[in-house]
């Protein structure tokens, strides 16, 4: 397709060609109902192909309907250049350094004319020209590693991260912060966590709930923190860094490997199941809710273990499932499989001859609740006991997907099932804990006046 | 350049003289009973709240790569927001935690239908697109808003006044206070649709832009679609002159306080042109403007003038700030009863947020502040000449800074001459800063809804149902003789269309209907003020319907409505139907009471007539009725 008529196609693109208006032409359009003034904007790829979008002067967007066109004079042309104002990030030797390393996200961003959707910038330059905060904590660098949507994550992108971070340690940064979309944060701060052990130093994953081409988006305050985190926090994990309430006051940091996004869309979406957050972070200082972290170090020491099997799934149990789900995923060559399960860790029975003939093709089977808060305990009911005896594992307070990204780490290193298990069973950071506090589970139920009152004290 | 005359003396020759014009953008909520783009209800207010969020909005970029000047200044201000939510008025969408629903389709077809009353040519296509409103005013930091038409027009006396663009777009939220760096806004108002009608700059004089502001209310009231009362329309007018520049005072609910407002901005662009022309005639341009500020505390610490005092024992700075050749000049006039010295104070009040007035004070003005002493040290400190003007500005270091900044900055702005802003009405007539004018950079399309067709059918089935254009209804009324008083009320008002089928249809005379749907409700409403009844449209249309039918004569309507409004019901449902001839004599028998044979005739007919005629409550007709009690009483 010709640059030229950007993204038009059909009655539209023989409109603009007829009457020579390429895309940023200034025009006239004359329709038999009246006619409009303005400049030719491309057209997103996947609207109809109908309609001729002009940008008025008064800056406004309208369609115009090619058909009613009947002629288009052109005035001029006025080019957009979109970009983020690039300022040389400032260098001063006595602030630490703090790589970013990109995945895609939107800490800053702009449109993209092709398909209307908005596209990450990143340069430390523009970073500064849109967060010039961000001076004040570091001297930054960045690397863009990927430019994907958090939903494209995969093995692949887990394992570059993990390699780029052991590099950056190597090279003796203070701090790291990895910008990802919100969707999959969590599955990538589990696998990261245990593909990268032993940092010395901070690994702070940062996303934004509204894309930073929003006035009021998370994104500005959320890369503060994090930044703050990563040059100046003395813990040195995996964690997410993103909001705690609604409001812009601070941010949580949450253990990579116990965090969860709760909400499609709030800012405080994500939270720390069955424990509390490692530490809270606002633009002034980061408070730790808890002392059994990871502490920085000076070295350069790091581990990285980045073996991945990728025939791992996750199986959603639901009432009435049957065992042809199980079966499909044997016959394809499956190596592992987590079910969420019911309530402490459940399947119906018509499973069973799947579960067994897993067990018979050697495949490993773990079993996690779709409570998401709580332990899975297979003793309860007799129920549970028949699949252990069919090598269904238990696998305690670790969230599904945490299971997930945990069984394909193992299934990469090891075959054997009993190593396997080993390796599930032995904590690297908290996936696993073994007591649950009792502010570990918290939902406030709306409603409730004892609630309501504490809700109209605080701020959300 | 000569002084601007009185807002009395000034006759439309002056306002040519002077190149005034003027074009409004109206804003009118429409009658939904949900909001533009979430499922909450509309036109709910309260000032109870639930729960309060606190949000800061930072600028972003244009769809076209620029940052928007009046983004960079509220951002300047660093405000912090706080937002009253009412979780009866407002869900997730408000607080900007959940995406846009869809476009809420009853506001849309009002608003289309409103644009085709204007001949606007319609937009194909609907491009939602976020208009930035740094503010806090909404807290996505933008309005989503869509244009529905553009190139439409009104007449007005013999010419035409443009319509330039019809907008349908989301209402802001109701600002509660705004002191020092925090800002409080309830919630219950956002989100409600509402059409942005925008006209040409054709006004000529301020009488015009009322008279026009008039005309463009009749209109959308005409269609029954929008709402009504206060807050429910807002006009933002815009003034210029020649050689000045586009002016927007926002916010202005009467329309009767526009005439005074544009004259005061028409007053104050002649002014500041004149302050600009005497600057040049002092060898100041805006390139060799020079200013300095130096911290000026240890001077002043024994001052006895209170602000600056108290300031220094709260530990605050104060600034002295030099404007090179502007001895005098902050005491220009600018609006009436206004001077320059005002622009500065409004710039440091909101882009410094040094809210408690006064928040300067300068050498223009010495008396009653500094010490005359202090004034000359202070002039030694920052070196500052005769021909130089002293202004000071105190408060919390950083933000006495920026003011100190801003100061230097509207100073070099008079020596081109007037800003754009966006200034808001006051109670007095005159305008105050509110912020720099936005411009199209601050536009960028919404990702998150789709761009919408309307299609031609849709148009059409729209059209199909929209009544004459106000201004056409009026010219047919007064040919039917309707009262005077009552033609423009009755072409805007929501009763029009029933007013067309009750003549049309029911047979009813014109006068009559029009005197019962407009002067009635009227009358009605006098004895009890502040309650404004809520004729529904099915008692109104009964109503009409039962006299059009010879049921209800016309001395029972008065009593039909006043027994609605007391009971709910329909007073003649339980009737027989119209008096027997038997009750009409017993009526007239019990009337005929003992006093009565003591009045003279006439007065005796009018007691006997009043008793009959409340107790028929229209089921006899009242000529025949009173025909016949004179003929018994022996009157002619």
């Amino acid at each position: 397709m010709s640059t030229e008529y950007k993204g038009y196609r059909g009655e539209a693109l023989a409109a603009l060609e007829n009457f020579q208006a390429p895309v940023w032409s200034d025009v006239r359009v004359v329709t038999g109902k009246g006619s409009y003034s303005g400049i030719v904007l491309p057209r997103s790829e996947t609207a109809d192909p109908r309609h001729i979008v002009l940008k008025l002067r008064s800056g406004y967007n309208i369609g115009i309907a090619a058909a009613s066109v009947t002629a288009i004079e052109v005035l001029g042309r006025k080019e957009a250049h979109y970009k983020i104002p690039e300022k040389v990030f400032p260098f001063d030797p006595k602030k630490p350094r703090v790589k970013l390393l990109g995945t895609g996200g939107t800490i800053a961003s702009r449109l993209d004319y092709r398909t209307g959707a908005v596209i990450p910038a990143f340069s430390p330059g523009e970073l500064y020209g849109s967060v010039p905060e961000l001076a004040d904590l570091c001297n930054l660098e960045t690397e863009k590693l990927y430019g994907v949507f958090s939903e494209n994550m995969g093995p692949e992108q887990w394992i570059g991260t993990a390699q780029a971070i052991g590099r950056e340690i190597e090279k003796g940064v203070q701090g790291i912060v990895i910008g990802h979309g919100t969707d999959t944060m969590h599955h990538t701060a589990a696998i990261l966590s245990f593909m990268v052990q032993n940092s010395p130093v901070p690994i702070v994953m940062v996303g934004s709930q509204r894309s930073s081409d929003r006035p009021s988006s998370d994104a500005a305050l959320n890369l503060m923190h994090s930044v703050k985190t990563a040059a100046e926090s003395d813990i040195a994990e995996v964690m997410v860094c993103m909001f705690g309430p609604t409001s812009d006051v601070y941010g949580l940091l949450h253990r990579g490997t116990r965090v969860r996004k709760m909400h499609s869309s709030y800012r405080s979406t994500f939270r720390t199941i069955g424990d509390i957050p490692l530490a809270m972070v606002s633009r002034d200082r980061i408070t730790p809710l808890r002392q059994d972290y990871k502490r920085r170090r000076h070295d350069r020491e790091v581990t990285i273990n980045t073996a991945f099997e990728e025939k791992v799934s996750i199986v959603y149990y639901y009432p009435n499932m049957k065992p042809d789900i199980i079966d499909a995923l044997i016959d394809n060559g499956y190596r592992g499989i987590v079910i969420a399960g019911t309530g402490l860790g459940h399947v119906n029975k018509p499973l069973y001859p799947a579960l067994k003939r897993a067990r018979e093709k050697n495949i490993a089977v773990y079993m996690t609740v779709q409570t998401l808060w709580g332990y899975v305990q297979m003793y309860v009911y007799d129920t549970g006991r028949d699949m252990m005896e069919l090598g269904v594992t238990p696998m305690a307070n670790m969230l599904p997907e945490v299971a997930y990204v945990k069984l394909g780490w193992a299934l990469g290193q090891a075959s054997d099932l009993k190593r396997v298990r080993e390796i599930m069973y032995t904590p690297v950071n908290g996936e696993i804990t073994e007591r649950e506090p009792s502010n570990g589970y918290l939902i406030f139920q709306g409603g409730i006046p004892e609630v309501e009152e504490f809700i109209s004290q605080i701020k959300k | 350049m000569p002084p601007f005359k009185s807002f009395e003396e000034m006759q439309p020759e002056d306002y040519a003289a002077i190149g005034f014009k003027s074009g409004l953008e109206i804003h009118q909520q429409l009658l939904t009973s949900k909001k533009l783009f979430c499922r909450c209800p509309a036109g709910r207010y309260s000032d109870e709240y639930d729960a309060e969020i606190l949000r800061h909005m930072r600028p972003t970029l244009s769809e076209l790569g620029e940052y928007d000047g009046t983004a960079l200044m509220e951002f300047k201000t660093k405000k912090e927001i706080i937002y009253r939510i009412n979780r009866e008025t407002v869900c997730t969408y408000e607080m900007d935690d959940t995406p846009p629903f869809e476009l809420n389709e009853e506001a849309l077809d009002i608003a289309l239908g409103i644009a085709m009353l204007y001949n606007c040519v319609m937009v194909d296509e609907l491009h939602i697109a976020r208009k930035q409103y740094l503010d806090g005013s909404i807290p996505t930091g933008f309005q989503r808003t869509t244009i529905v038409g553009v190139d439409g027009a009104v007449p007005y006396r013999e010419r035409s006044i443009p319509i330039v663009q019809l907008g349908l777009e989301e209402d802001a939220c109701r600002e509660v206070s705004d002191f020092g760096h925090r800002r409080v806004y309830i919630t219950d108002r956002l989100g409600m649709p509402l059409i942005e009608t925008v006209t040409g700059p054709e006004m000529r004089t301020p009488l015009e832009v009322a008279e026009v502001a008039q005309l463009l209310r009749r209109m959308v009231r005409s269609t029954g679609l929008v709402r009504t009362g206060i807050g429910a329309a807002r006009q933002d007018v815009n003034v210029s002159v020649t050689g000045g520049t586009r002016i927007e005072i926002k916010g202005v609910s009467r329309i009767p306080q526009i005439p005074l407002l544009t004259y005061n901005e028409a007053m104050r662009q002649y002014n500041l042109l004149r302050l600009r022309d005497e600057l040049h005639r002092r060898g100041i341009t805006p390139e060799s403007f020079t200013g300095r500020y130096e911290v000026a505390n240890k001077l002043l610490r024994k001052t006895r003038f209170q602000p600056i005092a108290q300031a220094i024992a709260a530990g605050n700075t104060v600034y002295g700030v030099v404007l090179q050749g502007f001895r005098d000049l902050l005491r220009w006039p600018t609006q009436t009863d206004t001077f320059f010295a005002r622009e500065i104070s409004d710039r440091v009040r909101v882009i410094a947020c040094l809210t408690t007035l006064p928040n300067i004070i300068h050498s223009d003005s010495p008396g009653e502040t500094l010490a005359s002493s202090e004034w000359l040290n202070l002039r030694k400190l920052l070196g500052a000449g005769e021909e130089e003007t002293l202004v000071l500005v105190w408060g919390p270091p950083a933000d006495a800074e920026t003011g100190a900044r801003e100061i230097l900055i509207r100073a070099r702005e008079a020596a081109t001459g007037i800003p754009s802003e966006t200034r808001q009405a006051l109670e007095d007539g005159t305008n105050g800063f509110e912020r720099i004018l936005p411009g199209p950079d601050r536009m960028y399309p919404d990702t998150d809804l789709p761009p919408k067709a309307v299609t031609p059918e849709r148009r059409e089935r729209i059209r199909t149902t929209l009544p004459a254009p106000v201004w056409e209804r009026e010219v047919r009324y007064r040919s039917m003789g309707i009262p005077a008083d009552t033609v423009e009320p009755l072409a805007c008002s929501r009763w029009a269309g029933l007013f067309e089928t009750a003549i049309t249809q029911w047979g009813l005379q014109p006068t009559l209907a029009a005197v019962v749907l407009i002067q009635y409700p009227r009358r009605l409403r006098k004895g009890q003020p502040g309650k404004s009844a809520e004729w529904s449209d099915e008692f109104m249309t009964a109503l009409l319907k039962t006299v059009g039918a010879g049921r209800l004569q016309r001395e029972g309507i008065l009593p039909a409505m006043r027994h609605w409004l007391a009971t709910g019901e329909n007073l003649w449902e339980s009737w027989p139907g119209m008096a027997s001839e038997n009750e009409i004599i017993g009526w007239i028998a019990e009337a005929r009471v003992a006093e009565c044979r003591s009045l003279a005739p006439a007065a005796r007919c009018r007691l006997i007539m009043g008793r009959v005629m409340a107790r028929a409550a229209g089921r006899a007709n009242g000529a025949a009725l009173a025909e016949r009690v004179r003929r018994q009483e022996g009157v002619s």
